[in-house]
This record gives C-alpha cells, sequence and structure tokens, in this order.
C-alpha cells in the first residue's frame, strides 16, 4: 500500500511499490487520463508533474512518488496556466487522434508555469520528449504561443 | 430488423462461397470511379430510441433538444465525427453546438460503407461515400420537424423556417426548438424523397465547424479501447513468438505463476498469454515465462537477402499492370536509356495507442470495445473463430489513438488473439489484451519492402518517350477476404497504384509486377496512402531526374505532360506560385537551400506539395518549409482538411527521415522508438495549406497528403547537393555519398 497526493487528494493504492506510477494511476485509481505509450520514457504520452515537474509515469515507480504531490491531466486545468494550455488546444483544434494530448498539455503546462514566453527552442527542449504520431506539432506550437499570449509565429 | 439480418447474411454468403477465410468485402479499387451512393440504406424508418426522436439509423433528437449523429466510420483522428456530424447538421439547420456523435454498433445493413457493401473505415472513403447519405438523413430530419411543427401550429409548412435549430414560423411569432418538436416529428410519416440545399446556401459544409472531440481529447475524458474498464475485467499481456510462423513447443509458468496476482497462464497460436488484474502484473509475469518455441514453419528471412533477390527479380519482366505502347522497344532505340532503381524498407504503422482489445464471452455471444475499424470483416471473423453467429458478435467502437490502417486488419489479428484468450479462460471474466509497444513494433503487417526499378528515354526535345517500371514486393491483398476483389489476373491493383495510374503523357509507358508473397513470410498491410506510399516516390523522383537531365524547370516539366489532367496541374501550379516556386530562396549561413516539388494522386484527391531544406556541411540537413496544396472536391471542413495535409506531411518526413523495419534472421530488429525514430516537434516544418475550390463530390484527405512529400524532399536535397537519394529511408546517405 502506497500513499501519493494525487490531484489534492491523498490516496491509497494497493499495488506493488515496483509499479510504475502509471499504472497505479490507471489500473489502481481508475484514472484513464494518463495514456501508455512506450512504457521507456521515449514517448511522453504518460506525462505528469510531480511536485510540479513534468515526469514520465511510465518509468516512475510508486515508491518515487509516495508523499509526493502528483496532477494528472484530469486536473490540470485547475490552474490558471493549465486551463490557458487546455483553451488553446481547444481554440486551435489541436488534437487528432488524441491519445498523445494528455501528455502533451502536461508538457507544455509545465513548461509555461517555469517559462511564461518562450522562444521557439524553449518550446523544442520541452515537448521533443512528446510524440505526436498524428503530426499535430505545427499546432502545438501554436497553441503554446496562444497560450502565452504570443504572436503565431516568431517575428525572426 | 429483418430485412437487416438478411443483408447480412447475403453478403456473409457470397463471401463464404468465394472460399475466403472471412467475409468478402466488395471494395471500390483505388482509383476507380465511385459508385452511385443515392440514399443509402440506414434512412428508412423513423422510430423513437429511449425517448429520443430517431429519424434514422443515423440521427436521434432527444426532447433536452440534443442531437446526436451517429457516426458509422471510426474517429482515429481524421476527423471523421466532425465531418459526418457537419453533413447532417448541415441539412437539418442544427445549431453546432447541440451537435454530439457517438460511434456505430457493427451492424452492415444500416452502417454499411457505401462504397464497400461492408462496414468499415478506409482507403479515405468516409467522408466520401457518406455525403449524400449523411446530408439526406438531415434534410430527413428537418422535413418531418417542420411537418410536426406545421401540424401544430396549424400553418402551411412552406412558410416555416429552421435556422440554428430554431423552427419558426415568421407570420405568427411562433418558434420551437428541435427538443420541444421531437415528440411530435417521431410521429410524422418519413417523406419519400427531401431537397438537398444548395451548395450557396451552406453555413456549416465549408466553414470549418470546430471539431467534435476537441474538448474530450483535451481533458482527458475521450474513452479509447485502453480506458474501458469492465467488472472483473482481467489484463492480458501475450509473450509472442520472435519469429512470424513460429509456435509454443514448450512452456514453464512456474515462475510467471509465482508473480503474486497473476491470475491465468493460457497458450495461444502463436504464443502464451498471462492474465492479471493489472497491467504490470501481468506484464511480470510474462517476462517471467520459459518458452520453448516451435520454429519449424518460422520464417527467417532478412532485409538485405529480400532486398538482393528483389533486386535479381526486377532484371526479368513480372506481370503486366499497364502497357500503352512498347516501352522495351522504344528503350532499345533509345540513344540514352535513363534507369534508377528505388528501395523501400518495412514499415510500422507505430500508431500512438498500442494495439489492445476488450472482449466479453458469455452464454449469449461476444461483445468487443475496440477501435473498430472494419466492422464486418471482424465480426464475421469473430463468430467464425468462436462458432457463433455474427449477430452474436456486438462491436462498440470507441476512440483509436491513431492506427495509419492497422486496425484495419484483414485478418482480424489482434481481434482474433483476444478471442482466443476470452475462450481459454472460458469467458469467466472479460479479458484486456494489451500489446506493449514492444509486441506492437514487432507484431508484423507492415508496409512491404519493395524494390523499383524504372528506365525511360527521352526525345530529341528532351519529353519521355518510354518509360518502364518494375515493382517488386509483396501482396497486401492476396490471401486477404479483399482478394476476390482486388486481386486481377495476379496484378494486386494496391501493389502497383500510383504507377499504373501515372498521369503523365509518355507515349511508350510500361508498368509490371513481380508478387512475391511464396517466398516472404512477412506479414504485410496497408499503411497509410498503401501503394502511394512507394509508386508515388519513385514516379515523382524519377520525374525530377528526368527533367534534369533534359535541363528543364521540374515544374514546367511536369505542366507539359499534364494537359489531360487538370487536377493535377492544378495543385501543382497553385502549390509553386505560393511556394513562390522559380525566385530564389533565402539564402542561409548554415548552409546551402534547396526547393523540390512532387505531385500525387490517391484516393481521388490531388495533392502537390513543395518541400524546403537547408543542407548544413556534415551533411545534416532540416526540413524548414512545405507548402501543400490540395484538390478533394468540396471542403466539408477546411481546417480539417489542413489538420490532415499537416499530419500527413508529419507522418510522411517520419517514415522519410529514418522509418525502418528491418529483419535479420526473422528477428524485427527494432523495438519501441529509440530505434524506430519517428517525427519529433523540432523536426517538424512550418506548413502551409492551400485548397483549391471546388464543386466536386468531396473525396479523401486522411491519406492523400502523404505520398508527395518523400519525393519533393529528396527532389530538394538534389536541388541543394547535386545528390539524388533513391533508397528509404533518407537515413545518412548525405553524410555517406
Ligand atoms: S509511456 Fe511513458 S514515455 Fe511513453
Ligand atoms: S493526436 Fe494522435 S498521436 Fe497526437
Amino acid at each position: 500500500m502506497t500513499t501519493l497526493n494525487v490531484n489534492g487528494r491523498d490516496v491509497a493504492v494497493d499495488l506493488p511499490a515496483d509499479t510504475p506510477l502509471l499504472w497505479a494511476l490507471r489500473d489502481g485509481l481508475h484514472m484513464n487520463g494518463t495514456k501508455f505509450g512506450c512504457g521507456m520514457s521515449l514517448c511522453g504520452a504518460c506525462t505528469v508533474h510531480v511536485d510540479g515537474q513534468a515526469t514520465r509515469a511510465c518509468v516512475t515507480p510508486l515508491s518515487a512518488v509516495a508523499g509526493k504531490k502528483v496532477t494528472t491531466i484530469e486536473a490540470v486545468g485547475d490552474s490558471d496556466v493549465g486551463r490557458r494550455v487546455q483553451q488553446a488546444w481547444i481554440d486551435l483544434d489541436v488534437v487528432q487522434c488524441g491519445y498523445c494530448q494528455s501528455g502533451q498539455i502536461m508538457s507544455a503546462t509545465a513548461l509555461l508555469a517555469k517559462t511564461p514566453r518562450p522562444s521557439d527552442e524553449d518550446i523544442d527542449a520541452a515537448m521533443s520528449g512528446n510524440i505526436c504520431r498524428c503530426g499535430t506539432y505545427v499546432r502545438i506550437r501554436k497553441a503554446i504561443r496562444q497560450a502565452a499570449g504570443m504572436p503565431a509565429e516568431d517575428a525572426a | 430488423m429483418n430485412f437487416r439480418i438478411e443483408n447480412v447474411l447475403q453478403t456473409s454468403r457470397r463471401g463464404f462461397l468465394k472460399g475466403s477465410a472471412g467475409l468478402a468485402l466488395a471494395v471500390v479499387a483505388p482509383g476507380m470511379a465511385h459508385a452511385g451512393t443515392g440514399a443509402g440504406p440506414g434512412i428508412a424508418g423513423s422510430s423513437m430510441v429511449d425517448g429520443d426522436f430517431s429519424p434514422n439509423a443515423f440521427l436521434r433528437i432527444g426532447t433536452d433538444n440534443s442531437v446526436t449523429v451517429v457516426s458509422k466510420h471510426l474517429e482515429m483522428g481524421q476527423g471523421v465525427y466532425t465531418g459526418l456530424a457537419t453533413l447532417v447538421a448541415e441539412e437539418l439547420d442544427a445549431d453546432w453546438a447541440q451537435v454530439k456523435v457517438e460511434g456505430a454498433p457493427a451492424d452492415a445493413g444500416r452502417y454499411s460503407n457505401l462504397f464497400w457493401k461492408a462496414q468499415g473505415t478506409g482507403g479515405s472513403t468516409a467522408i466520401a461515400n457518406s455525403f449524400e447519405q449523411m446530408r439526406r438523413a438531415g434534410a430527413t430530419a428537418r422535413a418531418m420537424l417542420v411537418s410536426a411543427a406545421a401540424a401544430q401550429w396549424k400553418v402551411p409548412a412552406s412558410q416555416i423556417t429552421v435556422k440554428s435549430g430554431v423552427v419558426s414560423h415568421a407570420a405568427s411569432g411562433r418558434k420551437a426548438t428541435f427538443g420541444e418538436l421531437s415528440e411530435a416529428a417521431a410521429k410524422v410519416a418519413v417523406p419519400a424523397d427531401v431537397t438537398l440545399k444548395d451548395p450557396k446556401d451552406f453555413t456549416l459544409i465549408g466553414h470549418s465547424a470546430p471539431r467534435k472531440d476537441s474538448l474530450a481529447k483535451t481533458t482527458g475524458r475521450a474513452t479509447f479501447t485502453q480506458d474501458i474498464k469492465l467488472p472483473g475485467m482481467l489484463t492480458a499481456v501475450v509473450a509472442h513468438a520472435p519469429r512470424f510462423g513460429g509456435k509454443v513447443k514448450s512452456v514453464d509458468d512456474k515462475a510467471a505463476r509465482a508473480v503474486a496476482g497473476v491470475t491465468d497462464v493460457v497458450t495461444i497460436d502463436n504464443g502464451v498469454a498471462v492474465l492479471a488484474r493489472d497491467y504490470w502484473t501481468a506484464k511480470k509475469g510474462r517476462d517471467a515465462l520459459k518458452i520453448v518455441w516451435d520454429e519449424s514453419s518460422a520464417y527467417h528471412g532478412s532485409s538485405d537477402a529480400i532486398l538482393a533477390d528483389y533486386r535479381e527479380l526486377a532484371k526479368t519482366p513480372g506481370l503486366v499492370a499497364r502497357k500503352d505502347g512498347d516501352a522495351e522497344a522504344a528503350l532499345a532505340r533509345a540513344g540514352k536509356v535513363y534507369e534508377a532503381e528505388f528501395a523501400f524498407p518495412f514499415l510500422a504503422h507505430a500508431s500512438m495507442e498500442p494495439l489492445n482489445c476488450v472482449m466479453k464471452l458469455d452464454a449469449d455471444g461476444c461483445e468487443v470495445w475496440n477501435g473498430e475499424q472494419l466492422h464486418t470483416g471482424d465480426q464475421y471473423a469473430l463468430a467464425k473463430a468462436l462458432s457463433l453467429k455474427p449477430e452474436q458478435v456486438k462491436l462498440n467502437m470507441v476512440y483509436a489513438g491513431g492506427s495509419f490502417g492497422r486496425r484495419a486488419n484483414p485478418q482480424s489479428d489482434y481481434l482474433l488473439e483476444t478471442a482466443q484468450i476470452a475462450k481459454a479462460i472460458k469467458g469467466r471474466v472479460p479479458v484486456k489484451l494489451v500489446w506493449s509497444r514492444e509486441d506492437d513494433m514487432r507484431g508484423g503487417y507492415y508496409r512491404p519492402l519493395y524494390l523499383h526499378r524504372v528506365r525511360a528515354a527521352l526525345d530529341a526535345k528532351g519529353m519521355p518517350v518510354a518509360w518502364q517500371h518494375r515493382i517488386v514486393g509483396q501482396s497486401i491483398i492476396a490471401g486477404s477476404p479483399f482478394e476476390p476483389m482486388l486481386v486481377k489476373d495476379g496484378i494486386d491493383a494496391t501493389s502497383v497504384e500510383g504507377a499504373s495510374t501515372l498521369p503523365y503523357a509518355i507515349p511508350n509507358l510500361n508498368v509490371d509486377l513481380h508478387t512475391t508473397n511464396a517466398t516472404v513470410k512477412v506479414p504485410v498491410q496497408w499503411w497509410r496512402s498503401v501503394g502511394s506510399t512507394h509508386t508515388g516516390f519513385s514516379s515523382e523522383v524519377f520525374i525530377d531526374e528526368l527533367a534534369a537531365a533534359a535541363g528543364k524547370d521540374p515544374v514546367a516539366y511536369r505542366l507539359a505532360m499534364l494537359a489531360k489532367h487538370p487536377r493535377h496541374a492544378g495543385v501543382l501550379k497553385l502549390a509553386a506560385d505560393k511556394a513562390g516556386w522559380g525566385k530564389p530562396l533565402a539564402a542561409s549561413a548554415d548552409g546551402k537551400r534547396g526547393r523540390g516539388v512532387a505531385v500525387h494522386e490517391s484516393f481521388n484527391s490531388f495533392v502537390a506539395e513543395v518541400v524546403e531544406v537547408t543542407v548544413h556541411k556534415d551533411g545534416e540537413f532540416t526540413v524548414d518549409r512545405v507548402v501543400c496544396a490540395v484538390d478533394c472536391g468540396v471542403a466539408v471542413n477546411p481546417d480539417v482538411i489542413k489538420a490532415q495535409m499537416e499530419g500527413g506531411i508529419g507522418y510522411a518526413l517520419a517514415a522519410a527521415l529514418s522509418g525502418a523495419i528491418t529483419l535479420k534472421d526473422g528477428l524485427v530488429e527494432q523495438s519501441n522508438f529509440n530505434d524506430y525514430t519517428v517525427l519529433r516537434i523540432n523536426q517538424m516544418p512550418k506548413v502551409e495549406v492551400h485548397i483549391v475550390k471546388s464543386a466536386a463530390k468531396p473525396t479523401g484527405v486522411g491519406e492523400p497528403g502523404v505520398p508527395p512529400l518523400a519525393p519533393a524532399l529528396v527532389n530538394a536535397l538534389h536541388a541543394a547537393t547535386g545528390k539524388r537519394i533513391r533508397a528509404l529511408p533518407i537515413g545518412e546517405q548525405l553524410q555517406t555519398t
């Protein structure tokens, strides 16, 4: 039994301590928003925030998050930055299949929380761990800039 | 009801008579003209469903004023839920905000793809086959709402108007919502015919209605197969045979069963499944299995050896797929013959959601939750495997986290795998099969490996007089239920499409084909844009080579041969114009710039792309910008079309840069996104999409954005460096050649 704080609530998960946070969320807590894409920290579909840091839940054992604050897509909209990111995503119709988008939004929100006006390089650095096989990258970049209150494209 | 079942049975009988394993799906071959659509099935027959007004199978109007459109097609990212809802809402004059979409169950009688006579999604047909049918569904409901209002208000129906979900009578000032009229409308006779709007009156079609799935997919609430949870459900993780065709000889499952939480270990055709309440436990159990494989009929081929064999085969003539004039004779007469060999690797679809399937088996039958792309085929395959009647197989279609063709498996592979597991535990509890990324990457059903050899000769003016195009590779269709429809005289239409349909005016044009299924035993399947993934590349790169040999501008050279193909010419001109073709590219301090172009038709849509690159001194390059022009007939939702072009470009670029599944002694060398690298955001170019205004019937957009990208890129690299790449992926060829 591991106790952690998910989206502001203390919860106990009845799974072995080596179970990755991803499966603890999905199979233990029945929270489906965080997705499984690769299981090897290669695709970003499972991105959550652990104490505010974008973290790949598929390679983070439950034991490593005991007592920590985990935020998932289900609650990211509770923060102002998260809400703006989700709104920009909706305004620009970023999603296609949508399977990667929880992770994209979690990474984008972590970026803007730290870097409110990111450069294109900042966006590349923060987002290149998140694969989108549907190729929604053009819109992801635009949506991040919009959420940051920046013009759609760099003047440069 | 009877009508529906009869329909299905007829189809099935036809299928089994042809001797195929499953249902024969009547498919319109790529490039063939559209079958007539008409109203199609599913329109007649109004009813009340759970208190909602259900004027036909595609639409329900609730007393709460909600309009629910039932999508017969799978939403896998291509925007079809939004597109189909647009068509219904347009003719219904609904308010876009009141419209919801849900997936249709498997029911070929009502929900067949009108181009296929079976239910399924693919070949970029969703909007094309439904365009009239969905509009009619909306118009029928509208007429019934108007009749109900006219009767209630005792005014002539002709004086009633409908706008944004409100039915009004101006003279009396009466108004009602759809919800308020729904009960009365349900009692109105379904009109025999309805008039569809004049396109000039469209308020939704052509106006980029916002996607219906954005909110759910932005908040993590959209339900994919991976998200289905049923009471008592177990997760199954499978140890698959390492080589295609391998089987289990013996298994030592002691250690697996010792993993706390593992409930079952069962042997299936091509592996051993371990079941547990959660994925991680099941995976631990799977990893603890000790299996001895029976490889007596396993395939041990290697990509290198396959390619070498294909190269030999390409020296001899194959079966003729197209013969205009006599290319060989013209080549023999020519002073100089231009020749090139093109090579293409196996490609995995690598959708973001690894394959999975949920199944519940009980005395009544089987119920499935799946990103369901081939309803009818899967329904019949499952019925056969489980000794059920097709109507006992209930398929629930949920969102698919991508597919790119993979979820439309003609052998129903992962569904049958789930069925075997469910059967092995005697349906005790529902089962969710979950493939890991590695299972997905190594699970086969790839875009086949191909080799092309193209030879050509030019006339005195530098224009081609002879073009001989030879293709060597596996047939996707052979051995599948689609074979009777798509393989003619030994030629699989999908192996040669794009080459056999080359639009350029060349007097002596031959295309021939060697099909290698007898020797190469790798499971293969359609991959976003199918034959055009390779034929578009070889044709458009080689044409560029000929333009260079003739000293002509690549755009002008192509246009000179496209007089009879105005839609090809149209997109080519538009893309070239918008890209500033002919004007010098801005120089870069970082390296040499280059621009390349390609144009290709697939699934009756026409796309041209201009790619701009910068090649750095070390041979590394960046793809800076892609300008795309598309002609897909009426643009139902321009923003979705743009998204599909952007996405198609990204998907194609990933494959062009580094996509390759390679086999060595029958083992797939790749496993995950570390060694099957895909496009990341830092590699994504700027993309500009221009849509040709057209009144032609709408055609597909899911796939046609893919084929022109790789040839345009390679042509751009040539323009920058003078080096011509003919084998995909590009990889490090610029550094090493
Ligand atoms: S599932 Fe965690 S990074 Fe891919
Ligand atoms: S939207 Fe499909 S993988 Fe990103």
